[in-house]
Parts: structure tokens; sequence; C-alpha cells
């Protein structure tokens, strides 16, 4: 079985390389300057298609008042989306997408090669030990990071997010970096506390949400590099490569949605598992003190979004204090505080 | 309903509940909240710019200049800070505070998880502690002030859930809102022209409509299909919260009627179900003593397996006999995650240890102390374990009390260190230092059986002499092995090991509110998930005729939130009414008419 731990440990070794290297390349395909225009150009267009709508003010402009872009007829219907939602992806798709990015490609062949890597090094691991991969830190931590890998290829198969590519392959590297350094131990069986169902349960929920925020909040902080763009009227080589933050923001709204309902689930599942091995659902210790108060950040933040005043630049802060307050439930929590969550192995 | 398109704030919203008069609900998932606050914000500050989603169906209760500030009785104010109270913003507020009320605990100890950490922290911070204390640092989740945070919380909660729950209740009642005049701005709209009649596409965009609820209007020969769908996202929202509040007043109600005690009980031993017979009991405040099952459980055996290599613990597995007041015995076991339920309580496996069983014999040779004495594990790899025998009872009048450490596997190396190497009883052994005088067991002041009180007692030390001739001073250690029988020095007694059963700790928690708690949770956890992903749609089909007598489709959809999927909707139910020979993309010359 050693072998197949050792297998596995260089797998993810492997994994971290490719992310190393995808960070560099989808680095330099962002660092290239746009060929062609930013999508901001096309906002105007749609503007001025539903002027004439409004000046004429009566029933007949209803459908003469389609805007041009829109086909009418079912051949090319997929584009109308494009038209309908003229702030969401379609419209940095449409730009760069003509410009040949080699880098970018090569970035996600080696991300998707880095992902393949985990996946198996997970698996491995999880046999090596004869149980599920995710009972210390240094397994969590590998599986944090393939399901952020996932979810980042999974939006890609729908819209043209390679923009995040590079700060998803550097929040990878330095997550298996520290994983492998500080955080490794050999593959073992579990204490007692911790043979239940619900480390299957509870423990993989957790890791896929850490992920999940993890995701979320690196497009709530490119939403913000881009909305000060934005207010600037000016946009450097990364800015110009953004979609509008508008759009930043509904996709980091709809990732964070994912993620407080996995964490809700991560509470709930945790306060049985808790109920069954210390005789109490919910006793403040301070792994469930940083757990509340990141539910509370989220619940914060989903509630900041439908505020007025609150919505876009102050709700992207919410969803970036979330995923620190998990850096620290997860890092600092764990080493620095006498919880009973001590379960690093370390 | 206030819907909010995409990209063109307001606009559509303003159009369409000028028109139908139906200003119901919210267009955002808390946007009531959000026109409250609109409507607190006007009162408070008229000079706030009304320029969002929510104006146009806000009728302000109050306008508050000046003057009318002046005038303002305490009715007035009441109703200004309710309103206050629930808008969304203080909610948000409410939220942040909340989240930063509840860290100190994770910082400082609490004392009811660690209240020897609390003590520590009196000993290291004599002058900071009482201020924490004052403030309830020490207890930060009782403290008046984190309860004043999520209790206005609550309050601003059901403040805002209800009347949206009346409204949701209304909208349900009422057949979806009209049409609008014209579709032109709504972003996600669609024409086209059809060779079908107009009955035949209304009939499909009917059936293509099933899931909705629909409203039928016809004017003029121009038919109009108001549908909307998805009415369960704002019931999962409204049971999310409400289950929230469900869950504050179950654990309110737990805690009022809980107990939970904890027992040692060693190897061999009886523990009855009765108040006096734990070693620690807390109870809620409506918790009636007579109230707990008589029951009786004898801890049969206990054994710990533990991985060859590292030490690690791999299980633990308790073996009890349970007699219940009017039942058979019954063997049960108890494991570290899987509780036994007896007498309606559960009964947790929380801690094991070794408990040697000594007999101590005094001067005179009379038996002064018979027992077995739990030693606590301090090292969870080796179960080196720390305890204290305090023999009170002797002849002569000189109490004794010997404490140290139980290694159950001794080894002592090169320099007469003593440790364990394993955390199995292969070669056990009782390291001890003696003490003789007084223990303090009279003063009526309650003791840490685990902790000796060395006021009144002088430890037994003896000279020694070191090869080059000092002389040091040191503590008598007594070494004992189990069936040996040593005397203490200073001629106090004798002390024998007799055998090494080890012990358990248990956890007893009755809790009658368990089961509505997961039921809350659980239903918050439902209705969270219904109210971020179920789409909320409203989709508008207008069939008419355009000169050249031509069926005329013009159509539109609107969502709650964000949907990325609503123009993919509004084609899944334009497409079947486009079948036809001659259907085309041609604008029709003219509009199908309207309805006003």
């Amino acid at each position: 079985m050693t072998e197949l731990g050792q297998l596995s440990l260089y797998l993810v070794t492997a994994a971290m390389t490719c992310y190393l290297i995808a960070t560099v390349t989808f680095a330099i395909d962002l660092s290239r300057r746009v060929a062609s225009a930013p999508s901001r150009v096309r906002e105007p267009q749609l503007v001025a298609a539903g002027a004439p709508a409004e000046a004429a003010g009566s029933a007949t402009a209803d459908a003469a008042a389609l805007p041009p872009a829109t086909p009418v007829n079912g051949a090319a219907r997929t584009n109308a989306g494009g038209a309908a939602e003229p702030a969401t992806g379609s419209g940095d798709a449409a730009g760069p997408t003509q410009v040949r990015r080699r880098a970018a490609a090569i970035g996600m062949s080696t991300f998707v090669l880095g992902a393949l890597f985990l996946l198996i090094g997970i698996v491995l691991r999880g046999i090596a030990a004869g149980r599920v991969p995710w009972a210390n830190m240094y397994e969590f931590t590998m599986v944090a990071v393939f399901v952020a890998s996932a979810l980042f290829l999974g939006i890609q198969r729908r819209r043209d997010v390679r923009y995040l590519g590079t700060f998803i392959s550097l929040l990878a590297v330095l997550a298996l970096f520290l994983a492998l350094t500080v955080l490794y131990t050999d593959p073992a069986a579990v204490q007692p506390a911790l043979q239940s169902y619900w480390l299957a349960i509870h423990v993989s929920i957790a890791s896929s949400a850490m992920g999940v925020f993890a995701v979320a909040a690196t497009t709530s902080v490119l939403q913000l590099v881009k909305d000060r763009a934005e207010h600037r009227g000016t946009a450097g080589r990364l800015a110009a490569k953004l979609p509008t933050a508008d759009s930043l923001e509904r996709l980091s709204y709809r990732i964070n949605a994912v993620g407080f309902v996995l964490w809700t689930f991560v509470l709930i599942s945790g306060s049985i598992w808790a109920e069954h091995a210390w005789g109490r659902f919910w006793g403040w210790d301070p792994k469930e003190v940083w757990s509340f108060v990141i539910w509370v950040v989220y619940a914060a933040y989903l509630h900041a979004r439908s505020t007025r005043g609150w919505e876009g630049r102050r709700a992207a802060w919410f969803s970036i204090i979330g995923f620190v307050s998990i850096l620290v439930n997860y890092y600092v929590v764990n080493f620095f505080f006498s919880s009973l969550h001590s379960y690093s192995g370390v | 309903m206030r819907y909010r398109p995409e990209g063109l704030a307001g606009e559509p919203e303003v159009e369409e509940s000028g028109e139908d008069g139906t200003p119901d609900g919210a267009a955002r998932d808390g946007e009531a909240r959000d026109g409250e606050a609109a409507r607190a914000s006007a009162t408070a500050a008229p000079s706030a710019p009304a320029s969002n989603t929510a104006t146009a169906t806000l009728t302000p209760t109050a306008t508050a200049t000046g003057d009318q500030l002046a005038r303002w009785g305490a009715r007035e104010w009441l109703r200004w800070m309710w309103r206050q109270l629930t808008s969304m913003r203080v909610a948000l507020l409410l939220l942040l505070l909340l989240a930063v009320a509840a860290l100190p605990g994770a910082f400082f100890p609490q004392r009811p998880q660690t209240p020897e950490k609390v003590a520590q922290y009196y000993l290291d911070h004599p002058d900071l502690a009482p201020v924490l204390e004052r403030f309830g640092l020490f207890d930060v989740y009782a403290s008046p002030w984190f309860a004043a945070v999520y209790l206005l919380l609550f309050v601003s909660l059901v403040g805002c859930i209800v009347p949206r729950a009346i409204d949701h209740v209304r909208t349900l009642r009422e057949p979806p809102p009209r049409a609008p005049r014209r579709f032109s701005r709504f972003p996600v709209r669609d024409a086209f022209v059809t060779t079908s009649t107009r009955d035949d596409v209304v009939a499909s965009a009917t059936t293509a409509l099933k899931p909705y609820r629909v409203r039928r209007e016809e004017a003029r020969g121009v038919v109009t299909l108001s549908a909307e769908r998805g009415y369960l996202r704002e019931a999962g929202n409204i049971t999310f919260h409400l289950a929230l509040v469900g869950l504050l007043v179950s654990v309110a109600y737990g805690s009022l009627v809980h107990y939970r005690g904890q027992v040692i009980v060693v190897e061999g031993e009886t523990f009855a179900n009765s108040r006096i017979a734990y070693d620690s009991f807390d109870a809620g405040t409506w918790f009636a003593a007579d109230s707990l099952d008589p029951f009786r459980m004898q801890l049969d055996s206990f054994t710990a397996e533990f991985d060859e290599t590292t030490g690690a613990a791999k299980d633990f597995t308790a073996s009890v006999t349970v007699t219940e007041p009017d039942g058979e015995p019954t063997a049960a076991t108890i494991k570290v995650n899987h509780p036994l339920r007896v007498g309606g309580a559960n009964v947790y496996l929380m801690g094991n240890g070794f408990a040697p069983r000594v007999q101590v014999r005094d001067a005179s040779g009379a038996l002064a102390f018979s027992g077995a004495v739990p030693f606590i594990p301090q090292n969870d790899a080796t179960y080196e374990s720390r305890g204290v025998i305090k023999v009170a009872d002797t002849t002569t009048g000189t109490q004794i009390g010997l404490n140290g450490w139980l290694l159950p596997t001794a080894v002592v190396d090169a320099d007469a260190n003593a440790f364990s190497i394993s955390p199995y009883p292969d070669d056990p052994a009782l390291v001890l230092d003696v003490w003789s005088g007084d223990l303090g067991l009279d003063d009526g002041v309650p003791q840490n059986v685990y902790q000796l009180d060395t006021d009144g007692l002088t430890q037994v030390t003896q000279q020694t002499t070191a090869d080059d001739g000092t002389e040091t001073t040191e503590p008598v250690r007594v070494v004992v092995r189990p069936g040996e029988t040593v005397d203490l020095p200073d001629g106090l007694g004798t002390i024998t090991f007799e055998d090494l059963p080890r012990y358990v700790g248990l956890d007893l928690r009755y809790d009658p509110t368990l089961g509505f708690v997961l039921t809350f949770a659980l239903l918050a956890l439902g209705g969270l998930a219904g109210s971020l992903f179920l789409p909320r749609r409203r989709v508008f089909v207008r069939v008419g005729a355009d000169d050249a007598g031509r069926t005329v489709v013009t159509a539109a959809a609107l969502a709650r939130g964000d949907d990325p999927g609503l123009d993919r909707e509004l084609q899944r139910v334009l497409t079947p009414l486009r079948s036809g020979p001659g259907s085309g993309d041609a604008p029709p010359t003219q509009s199908p008419g309207s309805t006003a």
C-alpha cells in the first residue's frame, strides 16, 4: 500500500507542476494586448437600439424595435442570449476569441492535465489509506483544489472564463505547495472520533465548499479590478481582458449561492455528527465559531446584494471577506486554536 | 411583482406596475425589505434619491419635512423605528454585528467549554481578566449583548418575513398580473409571423405554458397570455427564514428542559442514573429532578485498540449491561460515534483511561484506603496518566497524599526517567510522590479530586549523596507494580497495587428538542436551496393579426433575480408556435394591436 501512497505523492507533485505552468501561460495570455475592442463598446449599440422604441412610444414599435443583433428566426437562436443579456460572458467571448490565444490554450491543456493528475492522486491516496481520501488537512486541501479546478473547467465549458485561469492555478499551486511541504502525512487509518460515515459526507462537502468559495472570491476580486477600471474610464491589460463588472458580479453570485447552500449543509451535517460524537450538536468550539461567522458573512453577502447602496462593489467585499474567513478557519484555527477539530494529523 | 430585467434597471418594471397595478411582492430576493428600506429612508431623509427599482410602487406614508419631523408623536417614532429595524439595511448591519460579536468566543477561553483555561487566564492576566469578565467575554454566547444582537436580528427577520409571507399568499390567490402594453423594454423578447391560425397558436402556447399559471385575456381580436411560475422560490425564501425562527425557539426550549451529566465508571462497577451519582451535572431551569429515568448501567468491559506503529487510537468500545427500572438486563455497546439511547437520554463515550486499584495501609497496618482511582491520560499515544490518591482515613491522624504517574508500559532509562512506550498495559507501574499532613478535605470547600492541595502537606524527601560528595534533597518516588506491596517512606504505611481496570468517561444527555432542531435545520436548507435555485419567471405571449391577415406573435419573458436560462425558456415556449408553412422572420408590417 505504501507504493500507492508514494505514487499518489508523485502525482500530486506533478499536478502542482502542471498548475504552475498553467499559472504562467495564463498570465502570459492575460498580459497580451487585446487586439479587438473590449466588450464595453457593445453596450452603446444596444442602448441605441432600444432608444427608437422609446421614442416611437407606440405599440407599433414593439416588434420592429427588436435590436438588429437579435435574429428573429429560430436558426441562430443561441446568439439571442448574447443580445438579450448584453453584459454577460458572451460579450467578452465575442471579442478575444477571434484572436488566437495560444498561451491560453496551453494553459487550459496543462490545467486539465493537472486536475487529472490530482484526481488520480486523490483516488490512489484513498486506496492506500483504505478510507475516503479527505481525513486530514493534506487530503482536504487536495479535494478543495480539485473541486475548484473542476468548477472552473465546468464554467469554462459554458462560457469563456479563461481570464480566471491564472488566478485559480496560482491558488492551486500555493495550496498544494503548502499541503505538500507543511501538511503532508503518510496515509493511515483514522482515529475513533473520525470513524463515521459522516466523515464521507461532512468533510467532503466542507472541502468542496472551500473550493467553490475560492472560485467565487477570485471572481469577486476581478470584479473589483474591473469596477475600478470602469469608474476611472481606463483599462489596464488585465481589466481590458475582463467582462463587465456587472457580469463578473453575477458569475460570482451564482457560485457563491452554490457555496452558501453547501456551507449550510456543512453546518447541519457537522451538527449531526457532533451530536453523535461529542454529545452536543453545537458547542461553540473555535471551529464552530468560525464556521458560524463564515455562514453569517455569506448570509450578509446575499442580503447586501439586494440592499440598495450595498450591491456591486460592497457585496464583492463580503464575498472576499467570507473566503478570507474560510482560510482563517482552515489554516489558523487548525493550528493555533485548541479545538475539538484537531484532525490535521500534522 | 417588481422584476428587474438585467441591464435596463427598472424600466419595464415601472411600465408594468404602472399598467397592471399589482404592486405585489419583491423583485429580487429580499427586495421587499429593500422597499421597506427605501420607504424608511424616504421618511428619514427626503433628499435621498429614490432612483432604483422599488420606488414606483411605493406610496410614502410619511414625507418627513422638517415641520413634520417636529410634529412626530410617539406613534410615528415607533413606526419609524419599526421600519428601520425591519429594513434590509439594518438587517444587514445586524448580520455583520452578529459575525463580529461571535468572534471573541474564539479568542478568549469560554467558561462553559474550557473552565480550566478561564482559571488559567485569571492567573496569567490578573488585571485584565475581571474586566473581560464584566463584559461577558468569558461566556460570550450567554452574554446579554450577544443575545441582544441575535434577538434584534430575529425581530427584524420576523417583522420582514411575516408581511412577505402574507403578500405571497395573496399572490398565490390572484391570477398572474396583466401583460404590459408593449414588450419593447424587456431584454428577453421575440416577435415573429406564423401561418398557423390564431387559435392554434394560442392552443400550443397554452400547452407549452403547462408548468405556469396562466391568465388569458382577449380584446379586439388579440389574445394575451400572462404566465407565471416558480412561486416556490419565494415560498422557499419564507420557509428558510421561518425555519431559522423555529430553530432558535427549539434550541431555547431545549436549553430550558435539558439535562446533562458526566460520570466516570470503572470496569465492573455500576452506575445508577440519579443526580447524586454524577460527577458533574447541569440542567435547564425547567428541569424536574424526578424526570430522571432510574436505570442502572454496569460497565462490563472496555477495549481500546491502537495502531501498532503510530500508537494512534483505532477503536474504543464499552460493553455495558443496562437495566431499566422494570426490565430485564440487556447488553449493549457504546462507541465514540455511536451513543447508546437509554431512558430517553443519549449516553456518549467521551473519555477513557486506567484506574489502578490500590490499597493503602497506614502506619498501624489498618486499611486506610481501598479502591480504583481514575488516572487521566496526558498523552494519547502512550497513555501516560496523572492521578492522585488521597488517603484521609488513617488511624494515626496523619493523612497521606500520593500523586504521580501511571505508566501502562513502563520503561526506566539510564537517567532514572520513567516513561511509557505503549498505550497497552503490558508492564504497568505507578510512580508516586508521597505527601503527608492535612489533605484539607475538612474545610468544606469542594476539591478537585485530580489535584492535591499541598497547603497542609509536606513532601517526603530524602538526602542523596552524589559521587562528588555533594548532598541534595530529592523527593522520594515510590514505584509499585501490580501485585506488589511497597513500603511508603517515613514509615507512613504500605501501598498495594492490586490490578489495573480501565474506566470510561460517559456523558448522559437528555434534550427532547433534538428532533425539532434537525427538522427546522433541514427545512431551512431546503427552503434556502429553493429560494436560490428555483427560477421565478413570467412569460407573456400576445397573438394577433397584421394587415395582411397573418398571425403575429410577440412575446417577452421576465425573471426575478439572475436567470441565465430565461431566453432559453422563452424559446422553449415559442418554438412550437413557429411551425407551419410560410412562417418566417419577416417583421410584421403592423403590430398585433394592444389591449390598452
